[in-house]
């Protein structure tokens, strides 16, 4: 007798938890992406309707989100070579890419359509663009292709307050694009400084980051060079006018930091002490950015009691 | 020819385990289709605002 069908060792039912879910999402990056439009949000000069500024919110965090679900389905076979990511959904075998290929097209759509219905049609065309940056220009072209992978990929993780701001407004002008600016430029010296720390994980994977490609010393060039270009830009935002002189300060003496701490990984490039050094940069260059987003939003509270 | 049989998938068995991830992913989903519901119902009412009838 031939038999064909189901056998219990065969069906294989799936263990994913909804936490799964959530972390396909890549909830550290979705927490930034809110912080940061919220403040693109608020420092537009018209004020949205409270309830439709959460829902645009949601809207971005989820589009942002879902973009994290169809990195985490391309990068599958890197990120199971990766120790930093070798935990992720997909590769720990808790979810297969064909569902996370679907969850992310779903939450893409329903996110962009949502941004559309609640606010206007130009914040969700942004939105959607923003998804398709990430997914296909950085993580399907430029990822495995260029050592320059995360400065023109780091578009993305820019665009939230320019998508926020046109949320509100339903234009654009230049306080969003400054904002965009800043955390263009910050990017680079901020994801290098990892990769210094991480360039033999990248290398196993096959990935082009800047230490692998172009040598360690090359990268702490880069680093300097962009960490120089931060601070005017960081003081863009208080020269341009629509942020006060707390900010002003605090983006002078961050951005001071910055370059002190990006010197330091210049000069230092042996051992532990490199190591350090690097470490230093990465954890004061999120600091950074948190500042100098968190001073804006509080001088536009400020302004408004 | 040799019979074939197919057993039906209803003799699957699940593992407790199975079981459980299933249950908590219904109710994740039931959630989130209920939160669309209400997201959706304030989305109209907010987008309304005072253009509802009777209003000024």
């Amino acid at each position: 007798m031939t038999d064909i069908g189901w056998r219990q060792s065969e069906v294989r039912v799936s263990l994913a938890e909804p936490g799964d879910y959530w972390r396909l999402l890549k909830p550290r990056v979705m927490s930034l992406v809110v912080f940061t439009a919220f403040v693109g949000m608020i420092t537009a000069p018209v004020a949205i309707d409270p309830v439709l500024g959460l829902v645009s919110l949601l809207a971005i965090a989820v589009g942002a989100g879902a973009s994290g679900a169809l990195n985490q389905w391309w990068d599958a076979d890197i990120d199971a070579i990766m120790t930093r990511t070798r935990t992720r959904p997909i590769p720990a075998g808790r979810v297969t890419g064909a569902e996370t290929l679907a969850y992310g097209l779903t939450l893409s759509a329903f996110s962009v359509m949502t941004l559309g219905l609640a606010a206007n049609w130009l914040a969700a065309f942004l939105l959607a663009f923003t998804i398709f940056f990430y997914v296909v220009v950085y993580s399907m072209v430029l990822k495995r292709s260029t050592a320059q992978n995360i400065v023109i990929g780091g578009a993305a993780g820019a665009l939230p307050p320019v998508v926020a701001w046109a949320a509100v407004t339903g234009s654009l002008a230049w306080p969003p694009v400054v904002l965009f600016a800043v955390i263009f430029v910050w990017t680079p010296p901020h994801f290098w400084s990892l990769a210094l720390l991480k360039s033999e994980d990248y290398a196993r994977a096959g990935v082009p980051m800047l230490p692998v490609v172009a040598g360690e010393t090359a990268t702490r060039v880069q680093i300097l060079a962009y960490s120089l270009l931060l601070f005017p830009v960081g003081l863009m935002p208080w020269a341009l006018g629509f942020a006060g002189a707390v900010h002003g300060l605090v983006a002078a003496i961050g951005g001071a930091v910055f370059v002190g701490l990006a010197v330091a990984v210049f000069l230092t490039r042996e051992g532990a002490a490199a190591r350090k050094a690097c470490g230093r940069l990465f954890g004061f260059s999120i600091l950074h950015l948190f500042m100098l987003f968190a001073v804006l939003a509080g001088e536009r509270l400020v302004a408004a009691l | 020819m040799a019979p074939i049989l197919i057993r039906a998938a209803t003799d699957i068995r699940l593992t407790e385990a199975e079981s459980r991830a299933r249950t908590s992913r219904n109710r994740a989903i039931a959630l989130v289709l209920a939160g669309l519901v209400a997201l959706f119902y304030v989305v109209t009412l907010s987008k309304l605002g005072l253009h509802l009838p009777g209003k000024g």
